[in-house]
């Protein structure tokens, strides 16, 4: 028995949210008397798997496959239930990433396991029961789940769990194979286009978000709200009908239509803040909200505010965040 | 080409939410339950397509009898027949096993759904359907065109996309921007009434998760406003009282 994590890898790095699967599936493994184990897939370095130590991983298994080192939803798969099998895992923690949970649910199945996606927590153990808590309805709620059979797959939700950083801890650094065939390659992507993002970190993973809505007025001054994100080394995003009118690219829309975020602060300019929207950012930790209506909407979902143009506002946030370094 | 969509029956998204008293249930009174958003991406998509290609549009949702009128409104929008898996949808591989099982004896070519429901918000029944199958899912996607037997498609990943080719059959989520999803018109609604709508007894085994306890986040303590004027207060508030900065 074992907790195995899907560790998910970029360019050579953990990415942030498998720091935080990490972390989660240590602290499970910890509860439940047993230790935890990690599998990578995408492209790592040696001295990254080895560093995942710090979040109280003992062991890395890793295939060195160049087919694996893109997402394959077949492949990654088949690795990770040899890797499940091999150690024997009784809980398997992911990311609730759009890799982590495309597995996810072709793992429930195979390994005949109960599945929670969008887990906020870490679960409570009790009289036999293993519950989860997970967000539903669209943010506006929550739910507590019973995984029921014997194998549990989590996978947790970006920025709800605080990556641990034991310092100096090192994990061991396996090889491992899983033999995959041709056939396990049959939905490989034959072209990765990646987009261009300000601040350096995607969307979905970023803790920290500038964006903007029809108030900013047009795509010629959206500088300002980059300018801020780039002060603070936040992701840029947008409502849906700055993306309808192509004045930002689509991947940038969050909302119940486009991309869910939770970061830990969103900063919303010039947003109504329609249900549709909240639906995509309410689960973020500190809303801030600038808007020169004092009736819109956002205001009632805000943990800060300001009534005010943004065209006068946002310079002066920029402004104060170099101040502060 | 045979395309079936699945489709989910949810609260619309303005719906206030609220628990029966022990939690366990959503209290469904006075709520209005709509297609799922991301489902008539799905179902528009076929659509489409079937009209390019040819074929039939099959929409099929696992629910009881009161999901009905949703399932006749897919038809209205061009959809030509409908299955109702007549049970209670209680998780998400319940779900998965009883498309499955329709799909199994079915012979679709392509298997369309949205990419989670707005409800449970599981983005879990493509890969099991897929995995039931034994045949590919390409989640969520923003693209799907198709040309013989073979579909290409745009997914999402993390900071952009990949364009991936899969053989038919396949499974396929949804997601924006693939269509403009498409509303019904008089004649489709008039047309919708004779279309074949059957219905059919659940399979399979049972629920692989339990909801005990349904829970509203917790109220937010109500906004703090900063002056304009002095709008670098703010900055000085993340850091440090909210420490987020
Ligand atoms: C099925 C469906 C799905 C949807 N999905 C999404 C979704 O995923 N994401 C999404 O965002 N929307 C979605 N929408 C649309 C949503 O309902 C709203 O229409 C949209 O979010 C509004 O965007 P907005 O706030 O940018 O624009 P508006 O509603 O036009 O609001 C602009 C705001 O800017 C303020 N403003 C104007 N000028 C200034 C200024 N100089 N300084 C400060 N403030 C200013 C105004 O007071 C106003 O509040 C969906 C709608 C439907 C029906």
């Amino acid at each position: 028995m074992s907790v195995l994590v899907v560790v998910e890898c970029d360019k050579g790095e953990v990415k942030k949210s498998s720091l935080e699967v990490a972390s989660y599936g240590a602290q499970v493994a910890q509860a439940l008397g047993t230790t935890a184990t990690a599998v990578a897939v995408g492209e790592a370095s040696e001295a990254s798997l080895a560093s995942l130590g710090e979040q109280g991983i003992g062991k890395v298994l890793y295939d060195n496959d160049a087919r694996l080192k893109e997402f394959v939803n077949g492949a990654y798969t088949k690795l990770i239930a040899a890797a499940a099998k091999q150690e024997q895992a009784q809980v398997i923690v992911l990311a609730n990433s759009n890799i982590g949970t495309s597995v996810g649910s072709r793992l429930a199945v195979r390994l005949q396991a109960s599945l929670a996606t969008n887990v906020v927590e870490l679960p409570r153990v009790e009289g036999g029961k293993f519950t989860v808590k997970r967000g539903a309805y669209s943010g506006k709620a929550f739910s507590d789940v019973v995984l029921v059979n014997d194998r549990k797959i989590i996978a947790v939700k970006k920025n709800s769990i605080e990556a641990l950083h034991n310092a100096g801890q090192t994990a061991q650094v396996q090889s491992f194979s899983a033999q995959l065939a041709d056939a396990d390659f049959a939905d490989a992507p034959k072209q990765v286009i990646m987009q261009e993002q300000t601040g350096g970190v995607p969307l979905p993973e970023a803790d920290k978000v500038v964006s903007g809505g029809r108030g900013m007025k047009g795509p010629e001054n959206w500088h300002l709200i980059e300018e801020l994100a780039k002060a603070l080394g936040a992701a840029t995003a947008c409502s849906k009908p700055v993306s309808d009118v192509d004045w930002r690219p689509h991947h940038e829309h969050v909302g119940q239509t486009g991309i869910t975020v939770s970061p830990n602060l969103y900063i919303a300019c010039g947003i109504s803040g329609a249900i549709q929207h909240l639906a995509g950012v309410n689960s973020s930790k500190v809303i801030v909200v600038i808007n020169k209506d004092p009736e819109a909407p956002f205001f009632k979902a805000a943990d800060y505010g300001i009534v005010g143009d943004v065209f006068d506002v946002l310079p002066k946030l920029t402004q104060a965040v170099k101040d502060l370094s | 080409m045979k395309f079936l969509v699945c489709i989910s029956n949810v609260p619309d998204t303005t719906t206030k939410i609220t628990f029966t008293p022990d939690n366990k249930e959503l209290n469904k009174a006075g709520v209005q339950f709509v297609i799922n958003p991301w489902d008539e991406y799905a179902l528009t998509r076929a659509i489409e397509l079937k009209e390019q290609l040819g074929g039939t549009v099959t929409v099929l949702n696992v629910g009881e009898a009161d999901t009905e009128p949703n399932i006749r409104k897919a038809l209205a929008i061009g959809a030509d027949d409908a299955i109702r898996v007549n049970a209670k949808p209680t998780d998400a591989f319940f779900v998965a096993q009883q498309i499955a099982a329709v799909a199994k004896d079915g012979g679709y070519d392509v298997i369309l759904m949205g990419k989670e429901s707005i409800d449970y918000n599981g983005f879990q029944v493509h890969g099991m359907v897929g995995e039931l199958l034994g045949i590919p899912t390409v989640a969520p996607a923003m693209k799907l065109d198709m040309s013989g037997n073979s579909a290409t498609l745009e997914r999402e990943i993390e900071g952009g996309k990949e364009i991936v080719e899969v053989q038919t059959p396949f499974v396929v989520s949804c997601q924006e921007p693939m269509c403009e999803p498409r509303i019904p018109n008089m004649r489709g609604i008039m047309t919708a009434r004779t279309k074949p709508l059957k219905v059919v007894e659940a399979t399979g085994q049972g629920a692989a998760t339990e909801v005990v306890e349904y829970a509203l986040p917790p109220k937010k303590q109500g906004v703090k406003l900063i002056e304009a004027e002095n709008a670098g207060e703010l900055i000085r508030l993340l850091r440090n009282e909210a420490k987020v900065i």
